[in-house]
């Protein structure tokens, strides 16, 4: 009998050991550029704050500010994130699963997603104000686009064999959609959230530079305005780091939902 | 052959199980349409194993998409049972030469995929046996619980073997099956269908590119030509079954395989022909 392929058994600990440092060298390295920048002369050390300076100010705000920034930006794009991939999964799943419809649909998306979020805020802030609507459509908006790519590529790229093969074991259309669409939708799914993620952190700014009081943009934002680059440097690293997080999150949760995938992302 | 083999199943007083009346396809192309299949007619009857060869490109496949209820024929039915096919059904055992096996299901899961589908409900108070059986007889049972992704290529169309048989349907539609395997493989693998077979006994049509595997496994060979595919002629394979290796070594395979090589052949070249003219 032939075997199936496992897991090679690898010596763990050494294993271990290097892939942490593998991991926490580059950061290492920005740091150390950090440092040398501000050293070498090249620019005005006023205009570059010291990273150790940063974490001060970290440390500072985090007993402030901090935290209700962080909360509020995480709830606006977990808010456009949830909202705007709820919309693409079933629209990007159409657009795919039909081809025809994509034929007709596909330019559309493309003139839309090709818009920068930033270049809508004048017509958001006149058609939806100045409120948490306004933000929560921006990065709905972002979401969406980047989500809708995402399901239609992924659904377009799913055999028909399966489909195929339920139908001869008996399956009807609606045992075929349950059984057999509905799992192999889900890594790409997962897919869509990951990607929307990373676009809506990187809308984040954008929609609030609508009048926020709260959230990192708004950290950034008022900071700038008094040349606090502290603080600047404080707000674009945490929206950095909590983008990783999240990112880090699922992908581990992919790898657990879609084990029986023969790549994981 | 061994006198306490059995008869030969496909005893010419078996009822007619599948029939193909006239049939004929047309597949639209920008040049207009193009015949693949022209005038088949032919009949398989209860428990025969009948194998279709022929060039490859010429139309065998669609015959089988016919049976399978995946293609309309443009001219002429097919007919199950006396009741012309209008779809696929668990009836009919689709086995792909790409296997099929779905990957997000375990081997277990993909057994009983069929068996958890409302047209198969009348089998399902015995799934759990049934799913033991079709683990135990393809050879699947250490492997029960791991994902397709862990399999060889020969596990995997055991297991779409098993998916299938699952279903208890009373026809086998083989496309290439064993195409993809290495000759080691495949030789395992038709050794198991034959095993499988003679306990289970199904009606079986296949389609091959192999004149020895079709010899081996099938009472009936139906050679068909360069497309458009029209029927060339049918062979009585003479072998009992159940058949075993041994069956290589007889002085009739021998025979048997000159004859329809020489057949293929001359379809193949048929098929440059076409090709030549078809550039000129």
């Amino acid at each position: 009998m032939v075997n199936g392929t496992f897991h090679p058994v690898v010596p763990q600990a050494r294993h271990g050991a290097s892939r942490a440092a593998l991991i926490v060298a580059p950061w290492l390295a920005i740091v150390v550029v950090w440092y040398a920048v501000r050293a070498s002369g090249l620019v005005n050390p006023s205009l570059v704050p010291a990273p150790h300076a940063v974490l001060a100010k970290a440390v500072e705000l985090a007993r402030d500010r901090l935290p209700l920034d962080v909360w509020m930006s995480t709830r606006r794009v977990f808010a456009g994130v949830f909202l705007g991939v709820l919309a693409a999964v079933p629209v990007g799943f159409a657009i795919g699963w039909y081809r025809p419809v994509r034929t007709f649909v596909d330019p559309l998306i493309n003139f839309f997603r090709a818009l920068p979020p930033i270049a809508l805020i004048p017509l958001v802030i006149v058609y939806f104000g100045i409120g948490e609507l306004a933000k929560t459509v921006i990065l709905f908006y972002a979401s969406f686009f980047a989500g809708v790519i995402v399901m239609v590529e992924g659904i377009g790229q799913i055999s028909p064999i399966y489909v195929r093969v339920a139908r001869t074991l008996g399956a009807t259309d609606a045992e075929i959609f349950a059984k057999v669409i509905v799992p192999l939708a889900v890594p790409h799914i997962l897919t869509a959230i990951r990607v929307a993620l990373g676009v809506a952190w990187a809308t984040l700014v954008a929609s609030e530079l609508i009048a926020a009081q709260q959230g990192l943009g708004a950290l950034i934002q008022n900071a700038s305005s008094f040349f606090q680059l502290d603080i600047v440097y404080v707000g674009i690293i945490s929206i950095g780091l909590i983008a990783l997080a999240m990112d880090v999150a699922l992908r581990a949760a992919t790898r657990r939902l879609v084990a029986w995938q023969d790549r994981i992302a | 052959m061994d006198a306490e083999t059995l008869p030969m199943v496909s005893a010419p007083d078996a009822a007619v199980r599948l029939r193909f009346e006239d049939v004929g396809v047309d597949f639209a192309t920008p040049a207009g349409p193009m015949r693949v299949v022209d005038g088949i007619g032919f009949d398989v009857r209860q428990g025969e194993f009948v194998s279709i060869i022929g060039p490859s490109g010429c139309g065998k496949t669609t015959l089988l998409n016919i049976v399978g209820g995946f293609v309309q024929p443009t001219r002429g039915q097919v007919l199950l049972d006396g009741a012309k096919v209008s779809g696929p059904g668990p009836d009919r055992g689709f086995i792909f030469q790409e296997y099929g096996v779905f990957p997000w299901l375990t081997v277990r899961g993909n057994i009983e995929f069929g068996l958890r589908l409302v047209a198969n409900a009348r089998h399902a108070p015995r799934r759990a046996a049934i799913v033991e059986r079709y683990l135990a007889l393809m050879g699947l049972a250490d492997f029960a619980d791991h994902h397709p992704k862990h399999l060889s290529g020969g596990m995997r169309q055991r297991l779409a073997l098993a998916r299938a048989y699952a279903v208890q349907p009373e026809f086998l539609l083989m496309d290439e099956p064993f195409g993809a395997l290495d000759a080691q493989t495949r030789t395992a693998m038709q050794d198991l269908l034959l095993q499988v077979l003679a306990t289970e006994g199904k009606t079986v049509l296949l389609v091959t590119h192999s004149v020895d595997e079709a010899i081996y496994l099938s009472s009936r060979i139906v050679v068909v030509t360069a497309r458009p595919a029209r029927v060339r002629t049918v062979i009585d394979v003479p072998f009992a079954y159940p058949r075993s290796e041994s069956v290589h070594e007889d002085p009739r395979f021998a025979t048997l395989r000159a004859e329809i090589r020489a057949l293929v052949m001359e379809e193949y070249e048929a098929q440059a022909r076409q090709a030549v003219s078809r550039t000129e």
